[in-house]
């Protein structure tokens, strides 16, 4: 049997992650402690940029490779593109040590006990675990994967090397020990559960087609050769797998929990990329492997998006955590997303495109500030908290409100043109009523976003008011890159677009 | 024209303007974006520069002004160098914005029209510039006053030199502000908070108008730019010219403060003395006789609209004159004189070619003439207290001879004694009125007599008669910076009539290429026409000396007859805005708060609870529990393979 030839030249950004994280591996393993912090840190930004040079140099590649498992095309290299800017973005908020007193944001040994004996020497010793970076870029491979796998086990390869290290990386917050175990817990339960799920599809479906190859798939579609109810369960199964990585109902319940459980930079992190990989991935299985059972797949997902955007934006109105009100507020846009993903199309494809990228920076960033509106017991995320903080604080407020603006779709943001974008894509597709729900949502969501507003600018300080820690320029240069992409994509979106929408052609 | 047609020929990126050419800029007509620029940069330096820029404010404002003026010269020069129909250039800067099948140049239109504007403009601006420095001298916030005024000019001088309507009404909008800014200046006095907010919103249904001009224009000639719509215009039906026409109208009314929309001039005068010479004198309030002038090619097509115009001026030019003849404040006195003539010029811009030149003649005059006297009322202020009652002025040619002497020149000038500049053009003006129809003629030469009895009036109580001011310092002389500009001004009130008239071609013929002219025959002869108009004059004069030179003056306010009680209430006007419009405004929003708060918040406040009720429930689901969060995950899986299984049951 000869060794498969690889286009390690298309497979680069891909490659340079991945071995990034087996060096962090090792670094672990071998460097002396003190040394590891900036080791991996540098280690993880330089490899991120690195794959993210090679991505823009990539632009306008069309192969099909890895012996047909893999594809880097538009949509895949614009995505990963995405996928490193924000993880770019995101590891500059792993590295922030000026916070806590202790250090960073993780744990000093996420195998302790919480509250125990061991812990309490750690943190006295200022221990920083640094497992965190090599187990991201671990992550980030499998994301920058995702959405580039033209094979259902490639796919599903994908999907787990994504998960399996958010699942540990939900479990290591500093702060609230108990509760980021449980989050841990809870996701890698429910995500294996999906997973399964998933894998179980995918036999489905490879026992209607006989190969796992997306082109060829589609091509069994149209060879009418019975059977049908094979391949349509086991695309509803597969559908399942890919809409709990994306959150939408009803499989989002492990959404708040996690979001709220994790440490507050992976729960940026992982909202965002997490989100923009799963949404490319399912984008091209529903386009290329099964865009002839469009009708077939069409009405579910209208159900599903129906269901996504309305528990998104109206359980989000009674939450009183801001970490669980964001949960919330990524579970509607993910049901935003859908009624493009619902059309079906190119200008749907490049939407969708922008619309990720948009929603990236809005969150990565909106997270961020998270961390640093804090009292004594960590990060203040009870809203209450939060009250007055537009005349302490009416930078970071501003910025805040700023993200919050773009999610709530406000023009001058870059979340209006996003969310016209899928909206304009969707009616095209012939999904207008799912686009009349989705502005009602949008209003309805509107709500819970000027609220904080409201609370931060229009009310009086609380007593007991959080303090505004003072970052290092790690989390300033990633909130500013944040809440600049924002503005700037709100104000000028046309180049992005164009960018999108030369880039949404899949190949097959 | 022949000559014309030849250039047009020669030339095809020429484009017709009332047949004059005109050119692209070239040379030295391509710098005149300077003229808006050097303003807009000292505003710019001297607001945002804070309080570092205190200690030179004053000297940056008069230089941005001094230097545009200088600019306006060269320019000035460079075109008579011109042949006298090739005139006109216009100056492209940049595209504004280019949707939806709109294109918006930003391009200007130097031509001798406006040409006469730009030197009016920053002339009388930059002496009233150096007028302040002395006038503000104690003011704190003198820098702040300075970058006003040079934000005016720089609006001012971009509304006379757009060549698109949309432009125009950036301009138009700049000295609106700087306008509201101005009058507000003091504003920790409420009477000028207030006066500001009226000017502010009175303007607003003006420029209501203009905007619904420029939407007109968009619908029916697919631009706003002068050439595409004076060019289109004889395409267009009269229907749509009238109403355009009208729409300017209602924009030139509430900038130049005419009936219906004259009430906010008066409280203006809250506003600090060189910007009620400046802005409510010379140059701002005469911008809707600009707008009506340079719209010729629009009211030419459009009779009635036309008609309406000279109404319209018939009517503030003697409102004007009426309240003029019945305030005690001097200011107001004078701003009701402006009133009644800026009357004169919608009047004779309503004309058409036969008034248009002297529209533009009698609003130069009226620039100096006006200008110089509100200098000296300024003047008068400055030695009195800021005392505004003429009641308690009196006798004052002795304690400020300068003042009086200057004052008296820009007297004679607006009551039209031969040879003062205001005699020129505004007989001009009777003359073209009597020849278009004797009625509205026979109002000009009444509003000729009504003018001179309370510019009298106002001399009299202010410079003759017994000192009635009580102040231990008598009043002073004001110091040269401000008495030079106030010699420079009576100048020319006393020779810039003849002067613009008769100096080489003289104005009317200078204009003519952009204006057009015509001949009327007088329906008697020109020498009746100036007898009748001095007879007036004179008898007006007379009344006023019987009224107020032979008797002294009383200090408290007599009753008055029901005429001079409706003048001393600016005949109602505010009373008629009170009832007509602003107890209906609140009687309508009042209801509409009420359905608001009742109707519509009922209906959302429903709403959110309802949706508030929901979020409750579902949250509920979210036990925390992995076990139902499973089971949820299940029941949708299956949801979604019957899903997916059942669409192709049927």
């Amino acid at each position: 049997m000869n060794a498969p030839n690889l286009e390690y030249a298309e497979l680069a950004p891909l490659l340079t992650v991945f071995g990034a994280a087996v060096i962090g591996v090792l670094i672990e393993a071998f460097a002396p402690r003190r040394v590891r912090h900036p080791v991996q840190v540098a280690l993880a930004l330089l490899a991120l940029l690195a794959a993210l040079v090679q991505v823009i140099l990539l632009a306008g590649t069309e192969v099909v490779g890895a012996v047909g498992a893999v594809v880097i095309d538009g949509p895949a290299l614009f995505l990963q593109g995405t996928i490193l800017v924000m993880s770019i973005i995101s590891i500059a908020f792993f590295a922030e040590r000026r916070l806590e007193s202790g250090g960073d944001a993780f744990a000093p040994s996420a195998s302790t006990l919480p509250g125990g004996e061991e812990e309490k020497v750690l943190v006295r010793q200022k221990r920083l675990q640094t497992e965190v970076y090599p187990l991201t870029m671990f992550a980030i491979t499998g994301m920058l994967l995702f959405p580039a796998a033209n094979d259902l086990l490639v796919m599903f390869v994908a999907l787990e090397v994504l998960s399996l290290p958010l699942y540990l990386l939900c479990g290591m917050a500093r702060r609230r020990r108990l509760l980021s175990q449980e989050a841990a817990l809870k996701y890698f339960l429910l995500g294996a559960f999906s997973s399964a799920i998933f894998l179980f599809g995918a036999a489905f479906v490879y026992g209607f087609a006989g190969t796992l190859r997306f082109s060829e798939i589609s091509e069994a579609l149209t060879a009418q050769i019975g059977q049908e109810e094979l391949l349509l369960t086991g695309v509803g199964l597969m559908a399942v797998g890919l809409l709990f990585k994306v959150g939408a109902v009803p499989f989002h319940s492990w959404t708040p929990d996690v979001y709220q459980g994790a440490p507050t930079p992976v729960t940026g992190f992982m909202a965002a990329c997490t989100k923009i990989a799963a949404f490319g991935a399912m984008v091209r299985l529903f386009y290329v492997a099964f865009g002839g059972l469009r009708t077939d797949w069409q009405p579910m997902l209208w159900a599903v998006a129906i269901a996504t955007m309305a528990v998104g934006a109206i359980v989000g109105l009674t939450q009183t955590d801001i970490k669980r009100m964001l949960a919330y507020s990524s579970i509607a846009h993910a049901g935003f997303v859908l009624t493009a993903l619902v059309a079906a199309d190119e200008t749907a494809t490049a939407a969708i495109l922008f619309y990720l990228a948009t929603y990236g920076f809005a969150t990565v960033g909106a997270f961020a500030v998270v961390t640093l509106v804090r009292d004594s017991g960590g990060e203040a995320t009870h809203l209450a908290k939060w009250t007055g903080l537009g005349k302490r604080a009416p930078i970071l407020a501003g910025t805040f409100a700023l993200f919050l603006l773009a999610f709530a779709g406000i023009p001058m943001t870059s979340g209006f043109v996003g969310k016209l974008a899928v909206f304009t894509a969707a009616v095209d597709g012939g999904a207008t009523p799912l686009v009349v729900i989705g502005v009602v949502a949008s209003a309805v969501a509107a709500f819970y976003y000027v609220r904080v507003i409201v609370l931060m600018f229009f009310s009086e300080p609380a007593a007991e008011s959080p303090s505004i820690a003072v970052p290092s320029v790690w989390t300033t240069v990633g909130i500013t890159l944040g809440a600049a992409a924002t503005l700037l994509l709100g104000l000028v979106p046309g180049p992005l677009l164009d960018l999108a929408q030369a880039a949404a052609t899949f190949v097959r | 024209m022949s000559t014309y047609s030849a250039l047009t020929a020669a030339v095809t990126t020429q484009a017709e303007e009332h047949g004059q050419a005109v050119a692209e800029a070239t040379g030295v007509f391509s710098w005149t974006w300077l003229l808006i620029a050097i303003p807009l940069l000292g505003a710019a330096i001297l607001l945002l520069g804070g309080r570092r820029t205190n200690s030179v404010g004053h000297l940056i404002g008069t230089a941005a002004s001094s230097l545009s003026f200088v600019v306006g010269v060269v320019l000035f020069f460079a075109m008579l160098g011109e042949g006298a129909t090739e005139r006109a250039f216009t100056v492209p800067l940049w595209e504004w914005f280019n949707a939806g099948g709109y294109e918006v140049q930003v391009s200007l239109l130097l031509d001798q029209l406006s040409m006469a504007f730009v030197l009016l403009i920053t002339g009388v601006g930059s002496l009233i510039h150096v007028y302040s420095i002395g006038y503000m001298e104690h003011d704190e916030n003198r820098r702040r006053f300075f970058g006003y005024l040079n934000l005016f000019v720089a609006a001012m001088l971009l509304l006379v030199l757009a060549a698109d309507y949309l432009i125009l009404f950036i301009g138009w909008e700049g000295v609106g502000l700087a306008s509201y800014l101005l009058i507000g200046f003091w504003q920790h006095k409420p009477s000028a908070a207030v006066a500001a907010k009226k000017a502010f919103i009175v303007n607003r249904v003006g420029d209501m108008g203009m905007i619904l001009a420029i939407s007109s224009m968009l619908a029916v000639f697919g631009s706003s730019a002068f050439d595409v719509v004076f060019a289109s215009a004889d395409g267009a039906s009269t229907g749509w010219l009238t109403a355009i026409g009208l729409f300017l109208l209602l924009g030139a009314c509430g900038k130049s403060a005419q009936f219906p929309l004259q009430s906010w001039l008066l409280d203006a005068m809250e506003g600090p003395t060189p910007v009620s010479a400046l802005i409510h004198a010379a140059t701002m309030v005469t911008a809707g006789v600009y707008l009506i002038v340079r719209s010729a090619a629009i009211y030419d097509l459009a009779p009635d609209a036309r008609t309406a115009v000279v109404i319209v001026g018939t009517i503030t030019l003697l409102m004007g004159a009426i309240i003029g003849c019945a305030k005690d404040d001097i200011k107001k006195a004078l701003a009701g004189s402006t009133m009644s003539q800026i009357g004169y010029m919608m009047l004779a811009a309503g004309l058409g070619p036969a008034g248009y030149a002297f529209a533009i003649f009698h609003l130069i005059t009226h620039g100096f003439f006006k200008a110089n006297m509100f200098l000296g009322a300024g003047s008068v202020m400055h030695g009195m207290n800021d005392e505004v009652d003429m009641r308690k002025y009196g006798g004052l040619r002795v304690a400020m001879p300068v003042t009086f002497a200057t004052f008296a020149m820009g007297y004679l000038a607006i009551i039209g004694i031969p040879p003062f500049a205001g005699y020129f053009s505004k007989d001009r003006i009777i003359e073209a009125a009597l020849a278009e129809n004797w009625v509205i003629g026979a109002c000009a030469i009444l509003g000729a007599g009504i003018t001179a009895f309370y510019m009298t009036r106002v001399m009299l109580m202010t410079f003759f008669g017994s000192r009635r001011w009580k102040q231990s310092q008598p009043p002073h002389e004001s110091p040269p910076v401000m008495t030079i500009p106030l010699i420079v001004l009576a100048v020319l009130s006393v020779v810039g009539g003849a002067g613009l008239l008769y100096v080489s071609a003289g104005i009317v013929e200078w204009l003519a290429p952009v204006t057009g002219e015509e001949h009327h025959d007088l329906p008697i002869p020109l020498a009746a026409i100036i007898a009748i108009t001095l007879a007036t004059v004179l008898a007006g004069i007379a009344i006023a000396w019987g009224m107020y030179g032979r008797k002294p003056i009383r200090e408290d306010v007599p009753a008055g007859n029901p005429l001079t009680v409706a003048a001393r209430r600016d005949l109602y006007g505010d009373a008629f805005n009170e009832a007509v419009l602003m107890r209906p405004g609140q009687y309508l929003t009042r209801s509409l708060v009420y359905v608001e708060n009742r109707g519509v918040d009922g209906a959302v406040v429903g709403t959110a609870t309802a949706i508030g009720g929901l979020s409750s429930r579902l949250r509920r689901w979210q036990t925390g529990f992995v076990r139902s969060y499973a089971l949820t995950m299940l029941a949708g899986a299956g949801f979604v393979v019957v899903a997916m299984l059942l669409v192709r049951l049927p």
